[in-house]
């Protein structure tokens, strides 16, 4: 059996199964009617079950080992990138990277955390915790994108900004404040899209933007549930709770007023259909930067701001 | 006389005890100075022996910064709205009506307008004792639009910051909020009107990563607790010991993350002469 299989999706892989040994044996018997049976079952199967996770599952979804991660977005979405490094105060930072592309007809200075596939890459990349050259990192290039009037794209996808001693000493939060305060003003398009784990301040570091975008098994909050179980209930036993209790799918985020879109996913998340996936993500990209390359800078800041100033709950 | 008759007569308890008169006493955390109340006011709620600075909420700090019967509370009745419904081992709309009563306080943050030496400021100071001064969705609007009166007035903007970050029980809601005050304080700036950030013990988390850190200029009380992330949770990433010291000011101040360390009882003074400085 293939590895990397989430508890939920054992019985549609067990089907599958079957029916690959049904193809097998074909040739002596006609069971032709039996297969398609069973494949119009599973296709049920697969339907009942994604529309019935829970946010726990979707957590677990948007943290599948086999997902596109942002290099993968970027070399099949665009063309001719050049991957630009370095914060030019400490060092290059390898949980986030950012670098020009064109997305067919557009320049796009392309931004976003990223996470290894094995644990060696994942060591290089630090799991995708940024330290604080990376938001500075990412803060460089987006000046650099507002001088030469370029669009930004950032993807979201990380666990946390590094909880570490040398990243408290070079003033992570000030790297993410920082940020918050010149993303909010930057005069060029900038169009967000959280491609997997969205945690807290360290997702939002490089999440502020004209258009969220929030792929559909993925998970954007203020804590991961893991933490919020073991701050709220003193245990890491309860995060299907705390999963439950923040509320932090896509359609969840989207009724809050959080994001602007959910971008749907091929049957079964993302890491079942890389291709599909990107080319779903590319065009609705395309789409969103074509509507706001029309407005004029002013008013694209002037709406920002008015974004985030609506986002929140309050009785007076 | 028989022989278990006790001789001397200094025999007393080893150690003091410490349950003192509720309200009467007060115990410094640092010396162990034992301190009564009215002293401890008189002299801005830091021991006199060994300069702690107790921590205290903001009708303490308005009541020691801004001119007599200046200060104007603003949006005082805004309230948690309970957005997600969100339950963990209570409601959390059980525990907000709950700290109201005990705090008397209606959110973390109070906002509003007064003077300093004659000069108009808005200001917004946090309490740790309303859910661990954490910010959701009022501390952030609320913050937001004392910012926006500052822009609209022409006036500086104080923030006193005392909180464990973004709170949970609002979920993405609260972190919203680090970006809603940090787009207002980007207009403010645009504006050239002056912010000043004022960190005490402790500031960390979320609001650490947005207002707390983009004052024009930042200064702290000493041996405040500042951060982003808790040192229980680094201790656990990096598997050691913290260092002495670590996020503590006199830490910050040596990596050059704030300007200088101020004493409660010098905080009016530089404040008024800072915005003499930059208004």
């Amino acid at each position: 059996m293939a590895k990397n299989v989430l508890d939920f999706e054992k019985p549609i892989i067990a089907l599958e199964k079957k029916i690959e040994e049904m193809r097998r044996l074909e040739g002596d018997l006609d069971i032709s009617t039996e297969i398609k049976n069973l494949e119009e079952k599973v296709l049920q199967l697969r339907k009942n079950i994604y529309d019935n996770l829970t946010r726990w599952q979707r957590v677990q979804l948007a943290r599948h080992p086999e997902r596109p991660y942002t290099l993968d977005y970027i070399y099949m979405m665009t063309e001719n990138f050049i991957e630009l490094h370095g914060d030019r105060l400490f060092g290059d930072d390898h949980a986030i990277v950012a670098g020009l592309a064109k997305l067919d007809q557009h320049k796009v200075m392309i931004i976003g955390q990223q996470k290894g596939r094995d644990t060696k890459s994942n060591l290089f990349r630090n799991f995708g915790m940024s330290n604080p050259e990376g938001y500075r990192k990412a803060l460089r290039l987006m000046k650099l994108a507002e001088k030469f009037k370029i669009p930004v794209i950032t993807m979201l996808d990380t666990p946390g900004a590094y909880p570490g001693l040398e990243a408290e000493k070079r003033g992570q939060a000030e790297a993410i404040a920082r940020n918050l305060f010149e993303m909010s003003r930057l005069r060029v398009p900038i169009i967000v899209t959280i491609i997997g784990e969205g945690a807290s301040g360290g997702a939002l570091g490089i999440g502020v933007g004209d258009r969220i975008l929030m792929l559909q098994n993925t998970w954007y909050s203020v804590i991961s549930p893991e933490s919020c179980s073991s701050i709220l209930w003193r245990s890491w036993e309860y995060k299907e709770q705390a999963a439950e209790a923040l509320k932090l799918t896509a359609e969840d985020l989207l009724e809050q007023g959080i994001v602007d879109r959910i971008i749907p996913e091929p049957l079964g998340g993302a890491h079942k259909d890389h291709q599909l996936m990107v080319s779903t993500l590319k065009a609705i990209l395309k789409e969103e930067l074509e509507a706001l390359l029309k407005l004029k800078t002013e008013k694209l800041v002037q709406n920002r701001l008015e974004k985030f100033a609506r986002m929140g709950v309050y009785v007076e | 006389m028989g022989w278990f008759t006790r001789k001397k007569e200094n025999i007393s308890p080893a150690s003091k005890k410490s349950d003192l008169p509720d309200g009467q006493w007060q115990k410094c955390e640092e010396c162990g100075e034992i301190i009564h109340t009215k002293q401890l006011e008189s002299n801005l709620w830091c021991c006199a022996k060994c300069n702690y600075h107790f921590r205290i909420g903001s009708d303490q700090y308005i009541s020691f910064l801004f001119d007599a019967g200046s200060f104007r509370e603003s949006n005082k009745k805004m309230r948690s709205g309970d957005p997600l419904q969100f339950v963990d081992t209570k409601k959390y709309s059980e525990r907000i009506t709950a700290t109201i009563k005990k705090s008397g306080l209606n959110d973390a943050v109070k906002t509003g307008m007064g003077k300093i030496d004659g000069k108009k400021i808005s200001f917004a100071c946090m309490d740790f004792n309303f859910i661990g001064g954490s910010m959701g969705s009022v501390v952030g609007e609320k913050i937001a639009r004392a910012i926006d009166a500052a822009y609209e007035e022409k006036i500086p903007m104080i923030i006193i910051s005392q909180s464990g970050g973004a709170r949970m029980m609002e979920g993405a809601l609260s972190l919203m909020q680090l970006a809603k005050t940090s787009s207002r304080l980007a207009r403010l700036a645009e504006a050239k009107l002056p912010f000043i950030s004022i960190l005490t013990d402790p500031t960390t988390g979320g609001v650490t990563a947005s207002f707390a850190m983009l004052g024009d200029i930042i200064i702290a009380e000493p041996k405040a607790l500042i951060g982003f992330a808790g040192p229980r949770v680094i201790k656990q990433t990096i598997g050691k010991d913290l260092p002495e010291g670590f996020q503590r000011s006199e830490f910050l101040l040596e990596n050059g993350f704030i300007d200088f360390i101020v004493s409660r009882k010098e905080m009016k003074e530089k404040l008024s002469r800072l915005i003499e400085y930059l208004t």
